[in-house]
C-alpha cells in the first residue's frame, strides 16, 4: 500500500531541495510538485474519510520511541482546504512572480508547504516543535521576498514573535514529558493526570500557540506582516499558517489537555476572541489599504473561531460535534475566502501599482472578474448565505444561545455589521458614481492574465457555493474526532 | 535544580525580549530563552545516579539546536538587510 501521509510530506521537501538545485526551472518543478502534493494529500483524506484516521509509523518504529505520523477527521478537511488552496496560489505565482524573486519563491514555498502538511499530520509533541518552527522561518523569509524595508522590517518582527511563540511551546513540551516520559500525542494522553504541573504546561503550550495563531491581543504582528508580503504569499499566511496555530490549540484542547482545559481556559479564549472579532472588524473597518483590510479581516475571523471554545467546553457529546463541524467548517471557507480575496487583492495592486481602496474603483471596473472575485469573498467574510460561514454563524448563535450564554450572540452581530460595512466600503467604490465618471485608460493599466485570475475566483466560489451548499459531509468526517 | 536554573533563564530571556529594544538584544534573548528550555530538557533526562540518562531529550535538544541556529541566521540576514535599505 502506498503511504500518503509519507508522500504528502516527502513530494514538497523532495521539490523544494530541487527546485533550490535547479533555480532556472524553478517553476516548472514547483508546479509539478505541487500537483503531485495535493494529490499525496487528497488521497491520504480519502482514504481517511472512507476508513477512518490513518496511522503511520516512520521506518517500522512504533511510539514511544518512533515518530508516527497521524490523520483524522480534522486533519483531513484542515489538509484538503490547504492543500486546493496552496495549489490554487502556485498557479497564482507563476504569473505573480518574475525573474530572481521567483527562483528564490519556490524552494521556500515547497518547505512552507511540507511543514504545512506536517503540523496538519504530526501525532508527536516535538514534531509538531519542529513543524512549527519550520513554518514559522519559511513563512517569514517568504514574507520579506520582496526586501523592500518595511517588508523586511515586519516579517523580522513575525519571525521573532514566532520564536517566541515556540520557545514558549516547547517549555511546555518539556514540563509535560517530565512528568509522562513520552511524547507521542496519544500515549501522553492517557498518561496525563490533572494537576499543578499539566496545568502550567497547558498554559504555556496554549500561550505560545496563541501568540502565532494570532489571537487578540496578541495579534499585533499579524497585520504589517501578512499586509507586506507578495500577495501570494499573504494569501497563504493568512489562509493557511495562521489555520496551522488554531489547528494545533484545537488539537491539544481535544485530545490531550480534555481533563486539563475547562470550561475557565474556554471562557478566557472566548473572551480573547470576542475582543478579537470587535477589534478586527474594526480595524478592517477603518483601513486605508486593501490588503492591510484583509489582514485585520483575519484578526477578526480567527476571533470568531475561538468563540467556539466556551462552548465547547461545556457541551454534551451531540451539540459537540456540531459545534466542531461548524468550527472546522468557518475555517475552511475562511481559507478559501481570505485567499482568493488577497490573490484578487495582489490583482489589483498589480493593475494600479497601489491599493489604496478609495481609489482602486477603475481599476475593479476594468477586470470583472476580479470584481466578482472580490463580492464572493466578501458574501463569505459577513457570512451570508449561502455561504459556509453563514451555515457556521447559526450553529454558534444557536448553540450560545441554547447553552445559556447568549452573551456571545451580541458579539457575532457586531462583527458581522462591522464585516458589511467593510466589504460594502470596498465594493461601493468599484460600482460608485467616482467610478462610473472617469473610466481608467487603457493604456495605464498593467495586462492581468486569465490564469492569474482563475485561481482566486475558483477559491472564493468553493468557500462561497460549496461549502456552504456542500458542506454536509464535514459532519460526518468529524465523527468520533476528540474524545 | 538543574531544572530550576533553565526555568530561570527562559524568564530572563523572555523579560529581556519584551524590554530591550534592538534587533541583536532581542535575538539574543531568544538565544537566551531557547538555552533555558534545553537546559530544562537536560535536566528531564536525569534518572537517578545510577541508571543512563534518558537520551530522548538529548535528541530534542539537538534537534532544537539546530532549528534555533537556522532561524537565528535568518533574522540576521534579515537585519542585515534592512541595514543596507538602498541596496
Amino acid at each position: 500500500m502506498i503511504d500518503w501521509l509519507v508522500l504528502a510530506i516527502a513530494v514538497p521537501l523532495l521539490g523544494s531541495v530541487v527546485a533550490a538545485a535547479l533555480p532556472g526551472r524553478a517553476s516548472a518543478i514547483g508546479l509539478a510538485t505541487a500537483v503531485l502534493t495535493t494529490g499525496s494529500a487528497l488521497a491520504a483524506s480519502l482514504v481517511v474519510a472512507e476508513g477512518g484516521s490513518l496511522r503511520s509509523d516512520l521506518g517500522g518504529w512504533g511510539a514511544p520511541l518512533g515518530i508516527a505520523l497521524a490523520a483524522d477527521g480534522l486533519s483531513a478537511a484542515l489538509l484538503v482546504m490547504s492543500n486546493l488552496v496552496a495549489l490554487g496560489i502556485s498557479v497564482y505565482a507563476l504569473d505573480y512572480f518574475s525573474g530572481g524573486v521567483r527562483r528564490h519563491f519556490w524552494p521556500l514555498w515547497l518547505l512552507l508547504w511540507t511543514s504545512l502538511n506536517g503540523v496538519f499530520l504530526a501525532a508527536d509533541l516535538f514534531n509538531v516543535y519542529v513543524t512549527l518552527e519550520l513554518l514559522g522561518i519559511s513563512a517569514a523569509a517568504l514574507g520579506a521576498l520582496s526586501g523592500r524595508p518595511d517588508a523586511v522590517a515586519a516579517n523580522l518582527r513575525y519571525l521573532l514573535v514566532g520564536l517566541l511563540g515556540s520557545m514558549t511551546y516547547l517549555l511546555g513540551v518539556a514540563l509535560l514529558y517530565t512528568e509522562l516520559g513520552t511524547l507521542d500525542i496519544g500515549l501522553a494522553a492517557e498518561a496525563l493526570v490533572p494537576g499543578p504541573l499539566a496545568h502550567t504546561a497547558f498554559a504555556l503550550m496554549l500561550g505560545g500557540l496563541l501568540l502565532k495563531a494570532a489571537l487578540f491581543p496578541l495579534h499585533f504582528w499579524l497585520p504589517p506582516a501578512h499586509s507586506q508580503a507578495p500577495a501570494a504569499v499573504s494569501a497563504a499566511l493568512s489562509a493557511l499558517v495562521v489555520k496551522a496555530a488554531v489547528y494545533l490549540v484545537l488539537r491539544l484542547w481535544m485530545d490531550l489537555f480534555g481533563p486539563v482545559a475547562g470550561p475557565g481556559a474556554g471562557a478566557m479564549l472566548g473572551v480573547l476572541g470576542a475582543a478579537a472579532v470587535v477589534w478586527g472588524s474594526w480595524r478592517a473597518f477603518r483601513a486605508e489599504r486593501l490588503k492591510l483590510l484583509a489582514a485585520y479581516s483575519t484578526v477578526a475571523q480567527v476571533g470568531y473561531l475561538f468563540l467556539f471554545f466556551p462552548l465547547l467546553a461545556i457541551a454534551p457529546p451531540p451539540e459537540r460535534e456540531a459545534l466542531l463541524g461548524a468550527l472546522v467548517l468557518l475555517a475552511l471557507t475562511h481559507g478559501f475566502a481570505k485567499a482568493g480575496l488577497f490573490l484578487a487583492a495582489g490583482l489589483l495592486q498589480k493593475r494600479v501599482g497601489h491599493d489604496r481602496i478609495d481609489e482602486l474603483g477603475p481599476a475593479i471596473q476594468s477586470l470583472p472578474v476580479v470584481g466578482l472575485t472580490l463580492g464572493l469573498a466578501g458574501v463569505a467574510l459577513i457570512g451570508l448565505p449561502p455561504s459556509g460561514t453563514f451555515i457556521a454563524k447559526w450553529i454558534l448563535l444557536a448553540e450560545s444561545i441554547g447553552a445559556g450564554q447568549w452573551w456571545w450572540a451580541p458579539v457575532v452581530l457586531i462583527g458581522t455589521l462591522l464585516a458589511s460595512a467593510y466589504v460594502y466600503r470596498l465594493l461601493a467604490n468599484a460600482f460608485g458614481p467616482a467610478a462610473q465618471a472617469e473610466p481608467a485608460a487603457e493604456g495605464a493599466l498593467a495586462p492581468i492574465g486569465r490564469l492569474a485570475q482563475a485561481p482566486a475566483l475558483l477559491m472564493t466560489l468553493v468557500a462561497v457555493v460549496v461549502l456552504g451548499l456542500g458542506g454536509e459531509p464535514l459532519w460526518g468526517l468529524l465523527e468520533g474526532v476528540g474524545p | 535544580m538543574y531544572g530550576l536554573g533553565g526555568i530561570l533563564l527562559f524568564l530572563l530571556g523572555v523579560w529581556s525580549f519584551l524590554v530591550h529594544d534592538g534587533l541583536l538584544r532581542k535575538l539574543i534573548a531568544i538565544n537566551v530563552t531557547g538555552a533555558g528550555v534545553f537546559h530544562v530538557f537536560i535536566a528531564v533526562a536525569y534518572r537517578g545516579l545510577d541508571a543512563a540518562p534518558d537520551p530522548v531529550p538529548h535528541a530534542l535538544v539537538l534537534t532544537g539546536i539546530v532549528v534555533a541556529v537556522s532561524a537565528t541566521a535568518l533574522a540576521l540576514t534579515l537585519g542585515q538587510r534592512l541595514e543596507r535599505p538602498d541596496d
